[in-house]
């Protein structure tokens, strides 16, 4: 129980930017967009992140910076995504192309800029005070079993993902938007006929896709590492991808998938001193989710549950 | 529309590209000559701000030494994007054919030159099972290759390094490689009068090169592979074997990524690998395939070019420039291709532009992409 009450935080940290990128991924997917760039996303974010709250704290602005350094990377995680945007709505460009293309751009740029600012491949080390620091909430950490798994050294980032968890779902299921933003995913010549404006959709949709991917890679950096190198992201935007399709592209399937694979990667961690799985080589539980999402997708593939025009691209006129 | 020639939209693209990199190398306080220098330095071995230096041909022979897993992996990308496929489990694909190639040529015992070619058919058939599984998933479940490949790519790393550790000789003083393959295996140095660890390996390319424009461009099946491509219905309906030739497809592209793998083990480090990370070659085939228009002669020139500003890092370091920008290089590249239709309006509008009064009927034809 003990080893328990260790691991659930860690697997809480872990799951907390697959959460947020498969949620960016769900948006755009659900719009009708394939977007495999979550990858380069993340990293962008990550990287401004780092930068952000090195300059806020030099600036003296203390424990607001990594609040500032959060919203930068969302921003810019906006910025970046649009030329997906631009490339897959306005251009009919192929969209696995297009994020490829960005994923290839995101490491370069973010290594680039870091060599032009700091003259090394990485950023400089910021003070773990100045980022996120493990807490415990005060009253709900007394509550027996729940108290130690879920509020005890815990990162308040991890709210924050099941604070959007919950309100993606809100939207998807509840609100005339999300059935909306839904039908672009599915038939959007359908729902052209019917009064929606399916760029305009797929526009918002990528907005927010890239506000939560760049959190993503922002939340990874400033909880698990105290600079921004190369292999910040070391391909969990793509782990957040297979996250979204084990999630089966819906907001409550995310937070399972998510906490699925943040304990597969802590039992990597753990797995020397847990007489069960101590035989295993670390590796094995790393492979585990990439494993699991290709056994998940065969098995889905009989049912139609994702989103069915994603990838495609929006031709008005086709019937 | 006009139909316009995809290598000239890849020439352009690649253009626009330099002279991004060029303007950018600028615009972040570094001269853009250094970036001409250190290109031309990695192309002839000439340095130009260093003119009574003479030639140093090892620069030249690294470039070739890159230019050969780079243009074996595009081949890859590009027969499966013949096929309506795209290949993104190149670098899975590269790691199981490494690893089949460190197993047989530590594990089996074999005269030189035999040896080679041993492991390097090895790694093909390594290669060809990786890409069995999202051909058939991909045929006969109709599920999309690009997210079994990716998840592919990052379980090929995993299993091949549990099998490495598991069950071949560790070296004892780093522990994070095997013992050297013996020297029956290795690939030998084309010269040794340079230090370029330019092998024999080459010929593997070229062996590469012919396969794919002969299978592609002589053979009924390579017909078939191309018609199914364009329309798998059209292709159905005429008899071919749709099923089949995407598994194929799939089978004959993973080989040629796993080819590239094991030139590197038993050409470059000689030893077998545990991977901590992707080498980037199975994603630099897809600018390849992408920017050589999918065809022999295009991946050729693409990925002379692309394993230039690979080869380049080291001197651009050397004259203060990030050697990023060769990524960066890249991916404009990529994304320009992606954007062709922007770059194919353009063309069109110059063209109209031109010839108002000659193309005038044309310009009526219904816009189908």
């Amino acid at each position: 129980m003990e080893l328990i009450y260790q691991m659930f935080p860690i697997a809480l940290m872990c799951a907390t930017p697959l959460i947020l990128g498969a949620l960016g991924g769900l948006f755009s997917e659900r719009s009708g967009i394939v977007n495999i760039a979550v990858d380069g996303t993340m990293q962008i974010g990550g990287f401004v992140a780092a930068a952000i709250l090195i300059v806020c704290m030099d600036a003296g602005l203390g424990g607001a910076s990594k609040w500032i350094a959060l919203l930068a990377s969302m921003i810019a995680g906006v910025v970046f995504i649009a030329l997906h945007g631009v490339a897959s709505i306005h251009f009919k460009a192929d969209q696995t192309i297009s994020g490829t293309a960005l994923n290839v751009l995101a490491g370069g740029l973010t290594i680039y800029l870091c060599q032009v600012f700091y003259g090394t491949r990485q950023t400089p080390f910021f003070t773990p005070d100045a980022s996120f620091q493990r807490m415990t909430v005060p009253v709900l950490s007394e509550i027996p079993v729940i108290g130690p798994m879920l509020f005890t050294n815990v990162y308040s980032t991890t709210y924050i993902a099941f604070a959007f968890i919950l309100i993606t779902w809100f939207i998807m299921k509840k609100t005339p938007f999300g059935l909306r933003l839904r039908s672009c995913g599915e038939f959007p010549q359908a729902s052209a006929s019917m009064g929606i404006n399916v760029v305009k959709m797929r526009w918002i949709a990528l907005c927010i896709s890239g506000a939560l991917s760049g959190l993503a890679g922002a939340v990874l950096v400033l909880t698990t590492s105290n600079y921004y190198f190369v292999n910040s992201i070391h391909g969990l935007g793509f782990v957040a991808i297979a996250t979204l399709i084990f999630g089966q592209w819906n907001a409550l399937g995310v937070l399972g998938a998510g906490l699925f694979f943040g304990f597969a990667q802590t039992f990597g961690y753990f797995s020397s001193s847990i007489p069960l799985f101590s035989a295993m080589p670390s590796d094995f539980f790393t492979l585990f989710p990439y494993l699991v999402t290709i056994i998940a997708l065969i098995i889905f593939s009989g049912r139609s549950v994702g989103p069915k025009a994603s990838g495609e691209i929006y031709d008005s006129g086709k019937r | 529309m006009k139909k316009h020639n995809p290598l000239v939209i890849s020439l352009i693209a690649v253009v626009i590209g330099l002279l991004f990199a060029f303007g950018l190398v600028a615009i972040t306080g570094r001269n853009p000559f250094d970036l001409l220098t250190a290109l031309v330095r990695s192309m002839t071995g000439f340095n130009m701000q260093k003119p009574d230096a003479g030639i140093n041909p090892m620069f030249v022979l690294n470039w070739f030494k890159y230019s050969v897993p780079m243009i074996l992996t595009g081949l890859s990308v590009a027969f499966a994007y013949r096929t309506g496929l795209f290949n993104i489990g190149g670098e899975g694909q590269f790691i199981v054919g490494g690893t089949a190639a460190a197993f047989v040529a530590l594990c089996v015992d074999l005269p030189p030159i035999i040896h080679p070619i041993a492991c390097l058919l090895a790694a093909a058939a390594a290669g060809a099972v990786w890409g069995f599984l999202p051909g058939l998933l991909k045929a006969y479940r109709g599920i999309n290759e690009v997210v079994i490949c990716i998840m592919l790519n990052y379980s090929a790393m995993y299993i091949c390094n549990m099998l490495t550790r598991g069950l071949l000789p560790i070296d004892p003083n780093t522990n994070a490689r095997t013992i050297s393959i013996p020297d029956s295996a290795v690939l030998k140095q084309v010269t040794t009068a340079t230090a370029s660890q330019f092998n024999w390996g080459f010929l593997a390319a070229i062996v590469g090169l012919v396969i794919f424009w002969f299978i592609i461009e002589k053979t009924t099946f390579g017909f078939s592979l191309k018609a199914t491509g364009f329309n798998k219905e059209a292709a159905r309906f005429a008899g071919m074997k749709v099923e089949r030739n995407i598994i194929l497809s799939m089978m004959i592209s993973g080989a040629f990524c796993g080819v590239a793998g094991a030139l590197l083990v038993l050409g470059e480090y000689k030893y077998g690998r545990i991977y901590t990370g992707f080498d980037n070659y199975g994603f630099d085939g897809i600018s390849i395939a992408l920017v050589g228009a999918a065809n022999a002669v295009g991946v050729f020139f693409a990925g002379m070019l692309f394993s230039l500003l690979k080869s380049a890092s080291g001197n651009l370091q050397i004259f203060q420039i990030p050697s990023e920008i060769a990524e960066l290089v890249q991916a404009i590249i990529i994304y320009l291709v992606a954007i062709q239709y922007a770059i194919i309006l353009v063309l069109d509008k110059i063209d109209f532009k031109g010839f108002k009064k000659k193309r005038e009927p044309k310009s009526i034809e219904g816009g189908d992409a």
